[in-house]
């Protein structure tokens, strides 16, 4: 033999050497599961069971609540958008998904809302840097669900109507400790100019479509 | 038609034939491709396949074999350039033939009588063997039929002009030529215990499960345990299944079929259940007492129903067996790692055949000794 080989003799017992006690032994186990797996299957009590395989499309996996997944604007009170459009998110969104234009808001308490509040959920990394840069807890990626697959790739733009529809009002306090201060100083709390209506829903029409190629 | 005539006999021939392949044989064999899928599953804690279905009838998924066939039927029957044309389609026919045409001797239910069929407790004048061919040689026959599958494999690998194939027939020639023995010796204890090897006129004799004073009439198993250890080992074996594939060797070589795509693919791979299907019937026949379920049940069937009836009855509690024992062959192949190449050579020529003769020679000398 031209490489030298060192042939260890290690002779087991009989039991070992004619296998069938280690054969009976292992067709135990799994004799044991698939009693365990099958009947637990055929009565339909798949806790009795020990079976790990998730049916996808009828059942589905629950994220984590930490995870990260597709984005939802949270509203005020009053059911509009919390957004103040200050332009952090987009500023620091790495992939550029993000396109706000911001108005007036008619709300006389409020300086600025968006008028277009776009995400491109294609083009979004998923890295959670918006929600770090939110001031107002206005944008969360909590939704614990993931971008739907669509047909077309404009349908992955979420315009701000389909952002809101999953937020819910935020616990956090709108406008920081300021506005307790003011009242705890006297200061007169502003109020809605008389007359003026504030829509819950949509304070536009459907958003048009618009371009977002690279800036 | 006259009970006896040679026209009779024909027609119950053909009856037969037809019911055996397109009534068990088949059927059994294809529900077992997707019944391995799901056993394994099982004792994996997985579901395994449970989708395939036809409109809202799931039923577990068995449907799966016949999706299987139709991607079968549809995939592109691919033939190497290089490859010996006839002999590359002859193959895959070599596979499957000769565990159908085993088949022939497998006693699946007690005598039908003819002029009886509604009677309990018939004299059985005149009966119809529920067994399609009643050879005197019976076992001999299967020994030489069932080692033509041999030929299946080797052909594949010859023909396909392919290296790895090539190994594959290779392997599969040697692998069942020295089983072949073993399983031979493992007969000859049962042979020398029943006094015959016709199948029909063994479970004939298995009428007890177990008794000690009938126990020329116990079942195979008491008689022979290591006669069944070896005939089970050597059986797994010459189906070429883990723990025992190294003719397929998936990690190292595909095997003698690894240009065969389609319905020729197909073939082999049915081959390989309807011979899991045949080998089980063969050792129910000769280790469990065939279509018997020991004397008390027997007789207590007998004695309350017609007797076509009784003849059902009993061919689907011989169902059950066959199957149960099909089960038990996949749960081997799903439980045991493979063999290497020279640790089957070494089983199969310096354990399992000293072992097969000293069976052959202990089982001789107590037969002696009990005839007198």
């Amino acid at each position: 033999m031209a490489v030298g080989v060192k042939v260890v003799n290690r002779p087991g017992s009989l039991a070992q050497q004619a296998y069938l006690p280690a054969i009976a032994e292992g067709l135990g186990v799994t004799f044991r599961h698939f009693v365990k797996n099958f009947f637990g299957n055929v009565t339909g009590n798949r806790k009795k069971t020990d079976i790990a395989t998730m049916e996808y499309p009828e059942e589905k996996m629950k994220y984590p609540e930490r995870n990260r997944g597709l984005h939802r604007l949270m509203l005020r009170d009053d059911g509009q958008v919390r957004c103040v459009a200050c332009m952090m998110c987009p500023t620091v969104c790495p992939a550029h998904c993000i396109t706000i234009v911001p108005e007036e808001a008619p709300d006389g308490r409020i300086e600025k809302r968006p008028m277009i509040f776009e995400i491109d959920e294609l083009r979004c990394v998923v890295c959670g840097l918006c929600v770090e840069a939110c001031p107002c807890d206005a944008i969360r990626m909590d939704t614990l669900d993931h971008a739907k697959p669509t047909y077309r790739r404009v349908d992955a733009i979420l315009d701000k109507e389909e952002l809101m529809s999953r937020g819910i009002q935020s616990t956090a306090v709108q406008g920081g400790v300021g506005a307790f201060w003011r009242e705890r100083v006297g200061g007169q709390p502003q109020t809605p100019p008389a007359g003026a209506v504030v829509p819950a829903g949509a304070p536009h029409g459907p958003t048009p479509l618009r371009d977002h190629g690279h800036k | 038609m006259e009970y006896g005539s040679l026209a009779f006999q024909a027609l119950a021939a053909t009856i037969k034939i037809v019911f055996m392949i397109l009534g068990f044989l088949m059927p059994l064999a294809s529900i077992l491709t997707w019944m391995e899928r799901r056993e394994s599953a099982m004792m994996q804690d997985r579901l395994g396949p449970n989708r395939a279905n036809i409109g809202p009838f799931k039923l577990w998924g068995i449907t799966h074999f016949m999706a299987d066939a139709v991607k079968f039927l549809f995939k592109e029957d691919f033939v190497p350039p290089k490859a010996h044309k006839f002999l590359f389609m002859w193959a895959p026919i070599m596979a499957m033939a000769p565990a159908l045409i085993v088949a022939a001797i497998i006693p699946f239910g007690p005598p039908l009588c003819w002029n009886e069929l509604l009677e309990k407790n018939p004299v059985c004048g005149q009966p119809i063997n529920l067994q399609i061919a009643q050879l005197d040689v019976g076992l001999l026959f299967y020994f030489a039929i069932s080692s033509l599958a041999v030929y299946g494999a080797t052909l594949a690998g010859w023909a396909s002009h392919n290296k790895w194939a090539m190994m594959g027939g290779l392997r599969a020639t040697s692998q069942m030529m020295s089983y072949e023995v073993t399983m031979g010796m493992a007969v000859l204890g049962s042979f020398l215990v029943y006094g015959t090897l016709e199948p029909g006129a063994i479970v004939a004799q298995q009428t007890h499960i177990f008794s000690l004073g009938h126990y020329h009439s116990s079942w195979g198993i008491f008689l022979q345990p290591a006669g069944f250890v070896l005939f089970l080992t050597a059986a797994i074996a010459e189906t070429k299944r883990t723990p025992f594939d190294i003719p397929e060797g998936e990690p190292e070589i595909i095997g003698y079929f690894v240009e065969y795509s389609g319905l020729r693919f197909g073939m082999f791979f049915l081959g390989e259940f309807l011979e899991i299907v045949v080998s089980s019937a063969i050792m129910i026949t000769l280790f469990f007492g065939g279509y018997h379920w020991g004397n008390t049940i027997d007789n207590a069937l007998l004695s309350h129903l017609p007797n076509f009836v009784f003849v059902l009855a009993m061919f689907g509690l011989w169902t059950v067996k066959v199957f149960a024992f099909c089960g038990f062959q996949l749960m081997i192949r799903w439980s045991l790692p493979r063999f290497r190449s020279d640790q089957l050579m070494r089983l199969g020529w310096q354990r399992l055949l000293p072992i097969s003769i000293a069976n052959v020679v202990a089982t001789a000398l107590v037969v002696l000794w009990a005839q007198q």
